[in-house]
């Protein structure tokens, strides 16, 4: 959606769309006591990451961990083993900066996702949204924050209620939350659609009737509804053409720009990412083994495993594409249940030496802004 | 002269052929209009049509492609399927000729539980009925009982009052009991979907039967003796709530496979508490196998109930339901000597099953979005 398409007035009408009341209620509410990240005892290996940017942090999160209990028996139930699917994760989000997150499929990028949103409730480390602890929230306590973070879903088939109408999926948000009254609500909604390049006429029509593209824009306008400041998208685009993707990514960006969202953004496609990202974490089995910016990333990745993501992404030039060398790793990723100990990319990188399987290497700070998990760093040119 | 082959889709802008337009109303399409031939689509008229996307639609009226909503479609489906929609008619038949029963029965002039002798053929020593086709005549549409001469029209017509009423209620009871059960246990799991299960399980394992001998016992040892109406309402209570496991069972499976769909995590992720969750958006979801379990096992409850009746805890006697009409008929053996006295209340049952279930399966089809018919 271009800055041309829409309707004159559009500047008055998203001025009308920004709830004044988003002020009033953060002025309202009792200022949190900004306290630092307590030291709690972490899990062997990461580092305290250093205070980015200090009260521009929006989320910070502290030695994060989900594990899934693996459960035998009918009657009694006795755990055997958990599937570690987050395992200890540091990081912090700037207010209106895009985090991209890429990784493979399972590393535990969705469960991330998911924990930040508070859908799922961490078994270890910290959450601080804005200096408030939400690790462990009570559904209670979330209700508000739920208008600050909101989530876009990677399928855009399941996310929404297929016997709900557009208007009432929408609306949802705002009649849970009681923002307007019923006779406002067609209208915002209606608004909202507009916003995200949904006709407003099909305001009564169901998922069913939309296509795909269409459906991922009507997750965005009921993300877009309680005007949140954080949305964490779940590979937003991954299920769409790849020229509906473009689409939806602009759209993402543009709105952006319009409300200075923060987003964190989970894909597995680097060349998305790279559009979108102005800070980019990599992970691997649970953790992250690399984090930068995006140009850092992209022209001077240092960890192993990002060289190999890296040398997977094809060069739109033959010539280039035959001449450099692919990196492919050998194995499948190993199982989250029993990750291999120390580094957990030991089994399949090609550097491995005695020390990573004995140590494991902590998230260092090796340039400015540039965070490695590796103790053989080493730059490489990949992408050009 | 050359033929242009006009291109609107390509031609988005009018940069190609800005003078050639559609011809305007009243020209003969495919006559060569202009420099050249104009090959257009002849629906789309206007400058700006066909240079913004939607604009073809300008010209329909917005009432026309107005979206349909799920129930709309439901019923157009619905309605291509003959013989599902053949058995609505059957089934309000049915239900009018319940309804209508004591009006009907007056005007013919027969009764349920009037025993009618004279029609009876004493001289056999069983009492078969005199004539053909198991006694029909002016007086007797569907011709009398042996033995004791009962019209065998009226009490078909007021037993399929007792016998649609404890189904259907029966019907309804599981229904509720069942998907509130199934939905709480899938949807919280844990503990309490374990003792909401083996609980449904310990249910299923029940002698169903005994239990229900055994409450009927107690009811007619008791001091009012349990009239019609308690016999009726006892059977309701314990065929629905008997009934409800294989409903519960359903509905949990059904709202363990919706409750990972992303759209239940959408609707947490908005603040919606669990009570909204599972009845608003799960619910809706449900209401298609819901709807058509339920037209399947009326049919199960209505022999269900007819069992009871035969084992004398049902509808108590003199008062007529399919279930005891049969049982009478063939548990007496006279059936095979008279088979008109078992093929009536037969007949109606296999009538009402059959319209069921056909209605159950016409609604499957309909309900499904996913289905192809």
């Amino acid at each position: 959606m271009s800055e041309t398409e829409k309707p004159a007035g559009d500047g008055e009408r998203l001025a009308r769309l920004r709830r004044p009341a988003t002020a009033a209620r953060k002025a309202a509410a009792p200022p949190p006591p900004v306290e630092a990240p307590a030291p709690t005892p972490r899990p062997t290996g990461t580092t305290t990451m250093p205070p980015v940017g200090g009260d521009n942090v929006l989320l910070a999160v502290n030695g994060l961990q989900k594990h899934f209990p693996v459960t035998q028996g009918i009657f009694f139930r006795r755990q055997i083993g958990a599937v570690k699917a987050v395992d200890g994760l540091t990081f912090s989000v700037n207010k209106g900066e895009t985090l991209g997150v890429v990784g493979e499929t399972g590393c535990g990028k969705s469960t991330m996702g998911r924990l930040l949103t508070r859908l799922l409730e961490p078994t270890g480390g910290q959450i601080l949204y804005n200096g408030h602890d939400i690790t462990h929230a009570s559904t209670h306590q979330l209700r508000p924050l739920r208008r600050e973070i909101q989530m876009i879903f990677q399928d855009p088939f399941s996310s929404l209620n297929p016997r709900h109408t557009v208007g009432s999926i929408v609306g949802a948000p705002l009649k849970i939350q009681n923002i307007d009254s019923p006779e406002n609500r067609r209208r915002n909604v209606q608004e909202l659609m507009e916003l995200v390049g949904l006709n407003p006429e099909h305001y009564n029509r169901y998922p069913h009737e939309f296509s795909g593209g269409q459906r991922q824009r009507i997750g965005i306008a009921r993300a877009l509804a309680l005007r949140p400041s954080m949305i964490v998208a779940d590979e937003p685009v991954s299920a769409l053409d790849v020229s509906i993707q473009a689409q939806v990514v602009n759209l993402l960006s543009d709105l952006q720009k319009e409300f200075g969202l923060t987003y964190v953004f989970i894909a597995h496609d680097l060349s998305v990412i790279r559009h979108i990202s102005n800070r980019v974490a990599v992970m691997y089995l649970g953790k992250i083994v690399e984090m930068a910016s995006d140009t850092d990333l992209y022209e001077h990745p240092l960890h192993p495993y990002t060289h190999a993501l890296l040398s997977a992404v094809p060069i739109p030039d033959p010539e280039r594409e035959q001449k450099r060398d692919r990196i492919l790793l050998k194995g499948d990723v190993p199982s989250p249940l029993n990750p291999p100990p120390a580094c957990r990319f030991h089994t399949r990188c090609w550097k491995a030496q005695e020390i990573c399987r004995q140590t494991e290497p902590p998230l260092l700070e090796i340039s400015p802004g540039h965070q490695v998990a590796c103790h053989f760093p080493e730059e490489k040119d990949l992408v050009g | 002269m050359i033929t242009i082959l006009y291109l609107p889709a390509v031609d988005a802008f009018g940069l190609i052929a800005p003078r050639l337009r559609v011809p305007p109303a009243g020209v003969l399409p495919g006559l060569p209009t202009g420099r050249g031939a104009v090959t257009a689509p002849l629906d789309v008229a206007g400058d700006v049509a066909g240079s913004q996307p939607g604009a073809l639609l300008d010209g329909v009226s917005s009432k026309s492609i107005e979206g349909r909503s799920l129930g709309q479609i439901a019923w157009i489906r619905f309605k291509r399927d003959k013989f599902a929609f053949a058995s609505i008619f059957v089934i309000l038949l049915l239900i009018l000729f319940t309804i209508l029963a004591p009006v009907l029965n007056k005007w013919i002039g027969v009764d349920p539980t009037t025993n009618d002798i004279n029609n009876l053929n004493i001289d056999t020593g069983i009492g078969l009925p005199i004539g053909h086709f198991g006694g029909i005549n002016g007086s007797h549409p569907l011709g009398v009982e042996p033995r004791n001469g009962r019209d065998i029209f009226a009490r078909i017509d007021v037993g399929a009052r007792y016998s649609l009423i404890v189904a259907l209620a029966s019907t309804v009871l599981s229904v509720v009991l069942g998907t509130f059960f199934g939905a709480i246990a899938g949807f919280f799991g844990g503990p309490v979907d374990t003792f909401i299960s083996r609980f449904m399980d310990i249910l299923l394992a029940f002698p169903q039967i005994i239990f229900a001998i055994a409450i009927a016992s107690v009811i007619e040892g008791s001091k009012s003796g349990g009239g019609l109406w308690t016999h009726i309402i006892l059977l309701i209570a314990i065929i629905g709530f008997f009934s409800s496991p294989y409903f519960g069972r359903i509905i949990r499976g059904q709202v363990l496979s919706l409750r990972e769909k992303e759209f239940v995590d959408a609707a947490r992720g908005i603040g919606a508490s669990p009570g909204r969750i599972m009845f608003r958006e799960l619910l809706p979801n449900m209401y298609g196998p819901i709807l058509v379990y339920s037209t399947l096992i009326i049919p199960v409850n209505i022999l269900f109930e007819a069992a009871l009746s035969f084992l004398g805890v049902g509808i108590p006697p003199p008062n007529p339901s399919w279930g005891s009409m049969l049982s009478d008929a063939t548990g007496s053996g006279l059936y095979q000597i008279d088979p008109w006295f078992a093929v009536w209340p037969g007949l109606f049952i296999f009538i009402t099953v059959m319209a069921f279930n056909l209605l159950g399966d016409g609604l499957r089809d309909a309900l499904d979005p996913r289905s192809n018919r």
